[in-house]
């Protein structure tokens, strides 16, 4: 009886979905597999149909149009409370006329399980979360970490074979976060349940998730990894919304297999062409930017674009620049620690290769305010 | 009000933007704003009071007189008994009334809702004795329903001078008092709990029933509290509704003061009624006190 909290993850399905609120399209037309186990965050700006997914799969709303599988069956018209998930809310939802302790219990009592059986259920929870020493305070009594500790101890308690979790940790500061985004990875590790978890932080997508399903606008425009994700974006706002960049754009010519850009009157060029005839850009990830002096040999093979520094910012761990370039673009680059030195109003040379490069479809809804 | 210089400071320094003897003199000061208040409550409350306390023991000779005269007689106990009764009824009949009221009250939309709380203050606006007037007409034996109940071949009822007929027009007199404190506690109460008890496993019915009535709770005693108390010492209502068998405190009062100008007697009922009200008080408060806060709305 006293086995550790562990459950077969259910696997989730969505084909072709769509989500409509009269006129609005809340969500367009996503597929998206979940894997039995898998630890699946949904990331995207406000607005962009990650909550909305959740709610469909929770039971909160209905789908309009499409197909919801969760563990091989249909949910379709089931209400949430038969649907058996777990679910973290952003405002952790705990019942404040009820201990911590009876918060945690409510799951188990609703599924007709009582006395020592649900004693100890409640207690392997909250040990779980490190909160068993908090069972007989109230909600009111306990900080926002705390609290949301004891939201996921009673969203588990009844090992649910699927965990949603929406923006968990979006109330917290920064410390608190990290610390639990933690606690969050190992818990996951431990049960084997599925979780799927929405935010729009990238940086906490990157820190938890087995993969990552982007979304914009009420689609999903990839699903990948971080590394894939960071590495090979497939539209250029992923490839803003993951991580740093800078994005190049200009005059392009296509010759063979190479793309060639003119940005002010310099040429940089990009292995490869775009298919279809969308205008290009180019992406670049600020680690994979050397600063040189101008005039400084060059390596064969390299792009260079000449600019001034900007600004310069010392991190310990390295140096982050701005150079802003001859169109006026602002390029990120981070040197690593050991590189030259440079002091803003510097003339420099941003270089690259061309294998660091991303070339992607230009896109006007990417250029949203990213944070 | 003056600035207060510790708005915007991080938070390490606010807290140390104000000398404390700045908050004394406010303090101080704001005790000045109470004063108006105060002076009509002793005037109008506390001085009448204390005079009628007073005369009960007094008038007509010093002694407990008028309070034994008060409980030896069948009828005055009586009568004490049914003004609890009808207040219990009236308490009941409300709430029964006022919940699904108030409720419907934070479900509805903007437009619906305005609706809704005009039905409410509308009585508000009109003078009792108007309404209970409109009552009579009502429930009277040859009134409208018992014109409907004729008219579709049942038997009559009688309504009027019965204690069932007090409580009715009580009843929609105080209905107000009763909507507007579960009402505000409700609109206090975050839904999204809902919505996790749902997830969570409970039934609409269940999660309701569980998570959302105990958070109403609050705004249910406070307006029993309130209805019952108002119900005590009503007067025209009942006295315009009720008859003989249905006498209340308020109106024997009313006959040995105006009527038989006896005012120790009178004093003592005002005194028996204003004792049992705080003894009542006083059992309802610990039910009144939680250790939660219903209303606290997270994030």
């Amino acid at each position: 009886m006293n086995a550790p909290l562990r459950s077969a993850g259910a696997a989730i399905e969505i084909r072709k979905a769509s989500k409509r609120y009269g006129a609005f399209v809340a969500l367009n037309d996503i597929d998206l597999s979940i894997r039995p186990g898998e630890f699946m965050t949904l990331l995207g700006p406000s607005g962009s149909g990650k909550t909305t997914t959740l709610n469909l799969i929770a039971g909160f709303t209905d789908i309009s149009s499409g197909t919801l599988e969760i563990g091989g069956k249909s949910v379709t018209g089931l209400p949430s409370h038969k649907r058996n998930i777990g679910v973290v809310f952003q405002h952790y939802a705990l019942f404040p006329h009820m201990t911590v302790g009876k918060n945690v219990a409510y799951p188990l009592t609703l599924r007709g399980i009582n006395g020592d059986d649900r004693e100890k259920r409640v207690k392997r929870a909250l040990d779980m979360v490190k909160m068993a020493d908090f069972a007989h305070r109230y909600p009111n009594e306990l900080s926002g970490g705390q609290q949301q500790r004891v939201a996921l101890a009673r969203a588990l308690v009844f090992d649910p074979p699927l965990l949603l979790m929406d923006e968990p940790l979006g109330a917290l500061d920064k410390k608190l976060r990290e610390w639990l985004q933690l606690e969050i990875k190992r818990i996951h590790r431990e049960l084997g349940t599925t979780f799927v978890y929405v935010t729009h932080d990238q940086e906490e997508a990157l820190v938890l998730s087995d993969r990552i399903a982007v979304f914009n606008g009420g689609r999903i425009e990839q699903i990948g990894t971080g590394r894939e994700l960071y590495d090979n974006p497939a539209t250029l706002f992923v490839g803003r919304f993951i991580g740093e960049s800078t994005v190049l754009r200009g005059a392009v010519e296509v010759s063979g297999d190479k793309t060639v850009m003119t940005i002010a009157d310099e040429k940089v060029v990009a292995h490869g062409r775009l298919a279809g005839g969308a205008r290009p850009v180019i992406l670049l990830r600020p680690e994979r930017v050397a600063l040189k002096r101008p005039g400084a040999e060059p390596v064969s093979g390299e792009n260079r674009l000449s600019g001034t520094v900007a600004e310069a910012i010392y991190l310990g761990s390295g140096s982050k620049y701005e150079v802003r370039l001859k169109d006026s673009t602002i390029a990120i680059v981070r040197s690593p620690l050991g590189a030259a030195d440079f002091a803003i109003g510097d003339a420099v040379d941003v270089a690259f290769m061309p294998a660091d490069l991303t070339l992607l479809p230009d896109d006007a809804s990417a250029d949203v305010t990213l944070t | 009000m003056t600035a207060t210089p510790d708005q915007g400071l991080p938070t390490g320094l606010a807290g140390a933007g104000q000398p404390a003897f700045l908050s004394r003199f406010r303090l101080r000061g704001a005790v000045w704003l109470a004063v108006p208040a105060v002076l009509v409550l002793l005037v109008a409350l506390a001085y009448p009071l204390a005079i009628v306390v007073l005369r009960s023991f007094t008038d007509p000779a010093p002694g407990l007189d008028n309070y034994v005269w008060f409980f030896q007689s069948a009828v005055n106990r009586a009568v004490l008994q049914r003004t609890f009764v009808v207040a219990a009824w009236v308490t009941v009949v409300s709430l029964i009334c006022a919940y699904p009221y108030a409720y419907a009250m934070t479900i509805v939309g903007k437009n619906l809702r305005l609706a809704l709380i005009l039905c409410v203050l509308v009585p508000f606006w009109l003078s009792g004795v108007v309404r209970t007037l409109a009552w009579v007409i009502l429930l009277q034996d040859s009134g409208v329903i018992n014109s409907f109940l004729r008219g579709v071949g049942l038997p009559p009822v009688k309504l009027i001078r019965t204690l069932p007929g007090v409580v009715i027009g009580m009843t929609q007199v105080l209905l107000p008092f009763m909507i507007l404190p579960i009402y505000t506690v409700m609109k206090g109460i975050d839904t999204r709990l809902l919505q996790a008890a749902r997830s969570l496993g409970a039934k609409p019915w269940r999660a309701f029933v569980q998570i959302y009535m105990p958070l109403s709770l609050p705004g249910v005693y406070a307006g029993c509290i309130i209805v019952f108390i108002l119900s005590l010492g009503f007067y025209i209502t009942p006295a315009l509704l009720g008859g003989p068998r249905s006498i209340l405190l308020s109106s024997l009062v009313q006959n040995q003061v105006l009527s038989l100008l006896n005012w120790g007697r009178g004093g003592a009922m005002g005194v028996v009624l204003l004792v049992a009200t705080f003894v009542l008080l006083a059992i309802a408060a610990p039910l009144m006190r939680q250790k939660h806060s219903a209303t606290r709305r997270e994030a």
